[in-house]
């Protein structure tokens, strides 16, 4: 299967940090499955197509728990993306007079969150800013925790530069200095093991339309063994299946953080996506093949393209996301010929990443962005090699 | 027949975590809506046999699922 076989078309999708495509064949036989012949409310009845959909539900934490190491799997809260698992975070744990500490590698679901504290002056922010290859020194996350600090929030892998922090070191200092970590996950939940336990990580962001090659409207929030969840407050309040003769929220994990209906057709097709992923190879073999192309792709470029700019070197892009620009040429204007005049698909701009751009020296203008998934071959790379080339003549 | 017992939850998903962890050692057990004299929850509850509650009880503790109460039925 090739990034165009599902479209029966000649179109190349390099834009896999965005949302990955195409979605394996299990992620639409699940669907399909729920909704054809389950589609009961999980939780709510006792009838057995709301039970059957309490068992996907149930499989599906169970899953994410393994995948990212915590014993529990009521610990993995149900939401509909990470941007909605990282807003339950910060705005659940955060309240007036605290400080919270960001990296300059955010993306803005991540700045935007807590710039809203900041403006209604509920909290400080400080932040971290990463070296000229992206890198954040957890020195640095060291130094800039203060007594009033209640949360520090990193990216872990760039969607605009594709490089990783080391979460390991920045979990120490955090558990060193007692303060909770929250971790974006979007980019690389999928395609770096990542162990909340051993990565001392608090709190876990993750998406499940990218690279866990599940349907949009799906992701979560990983709550660590030890964190004490009553610390956390809810974002939404509402029915849960439980407690149903009070009209409090309940105060247990995962109902309290669970309101509504969950996206139970989009969670059959996330397990879907997790199974698929099993088969292929795991996480391991996500992450050699992302790097493969991405070495692949720098190579050909860097003997085909004359004009190109790299941001980073490829040995320290770890996520199969690589951000580049043709001299002299505007990101937008490339990638709308390669959309329109070669079929290719990619994302040009600031990726909603602005502070990211603005460490790495390439704000306002952005850079243009490929993002490889595990259907993208070498060929397919060849084809956009050649397209850049005659592109950046032009 | 062995006399029943019922395993009240908070929240119905671990009423379905007890059930997958039964399951798994061919235990008997059934999910059952919650009979309206023991709780207003709208959810369900668990049927085991009462001969088994010693060792489910154990079961549920390793595994850290939580339960309200086991009421004999």
């Amino acid at each position: 299967m090739t990034s165009s076989s599902l479209r029966n078309d000649n179109l190349i999708y390099f834009d896999n940090a965005a949302t990955s495509f195409p979605k394996p064949p299990t992620v639409m036989e699940e669907m399909m499955k729920f909704m054809k012949s389950i589609g009961g409310n999980p939780s709510r009845s006792a009838h057995s197509m709301s039970v059957e959909a309490s068992n996907i539900v149930f499989e599906a934490r169970t899953k994410l728990a393994e995948l990212f190491g915590v014993k529990n799997p009521m610990r993995v809260i149900m939401c509909f993306n990470a941007t909605d698992a990282l807003n339950l975070a910060i705005q659940g744990l955060l309240t007036e007079g605290d400080h919270a500490i960001m990296t300059s590698m955010e993306h803005n679901s991540v700045a935007r969150p807590l710039k809203e504290l900041e403006k209604r002056n509920k909290i400080k922010i400080t932040v971290v800013k990463a070296s000229n290859k992206g890198i954040v020194a957890s020195e640095d996350i060291a130094r800039a925790i203060i007594d009033t600090t209640k949360l520090v929030v990193v990216n872990h892998g760039s969607n605009v530069f594709g490089v990783v922090q080391q979460i390991e070191e920045i979990g120490k200092v955090c558990r060193t200095a007692n303060v909770p970590l929250l971790v974006d996950a979007s980019q690389t939940a999928g395609v770096i093991p990542i162990d909340v336990g051993s990565d001392n990580i608090d709190l876990l962001a993750f998406t499940g339309h990218k690279a866990l090659g599940g349907p949009p409207g799906t992701g979560g929030l990983i709550i660590s063994d030890n964190f004490d969840h009553s610390t956390l407050r809810p974002l939404r309040f509402g029915g849960t299946g439980s407690y149903s003769d009070k009209t409090y929220q309940p105060t247990f994990i995962p109902d309290m953080f669970e309101s509504g209906t969950l996206n139970t057709v989009g969670i059959a097709g996330l397990l879907g996506g997790i199974d698929f992923l099993e088969k292929y190879g795991g996480i391991q073999k996500v992450y050699a093949h992302k790097k493969k192309l991405t070495k692949y792709f720098y190579n050909a470029a860097r003997d085909n393209i004359r004009k190109i700019k790299f941001y980073i070197e490829p040995e320290i892009c770890e996520t199969g996301v690589v951000s580049f620009n043709i001299e002299g040429m505007e990101p937008s204007l490339v990638a709308q010929k390669l959309s329109d005049e070669y079929g290719i698909m990619a994302r040009a701009g600031l990726h909603c990443a602005p502070m990211a751009h603005q460490t790495m020296g390439t704000f306002p203008r952005g850079t243009l962005r490929f993002s490889f998934g595990i259907f993208n071959t070498e060929k397919e790379i060849d084809r956009a090699v050649d397209a850049l080339a005659t592109i950046s003549k032009g | 027949m062995a006399e029943k017992s019922i395993i009240l939850y908070y929240s119905s998903n671990y009423a379905i975590w007890t059930s997958k962890l039964l399951h798994k050692r061919g235990m008997y057990h059934k999910l059952i809506p919650v009979p309206r004299h023991l709780s207003s929850d709208c959810g369900y509850c668990v049927e085991v046999r009462t001969e088994d509650v010693p060792i489910i009880e154990g079961l549920l503790k390793e595994y850290g699922v939580e339960y309200e109460r086991i009421e004999m039925m």
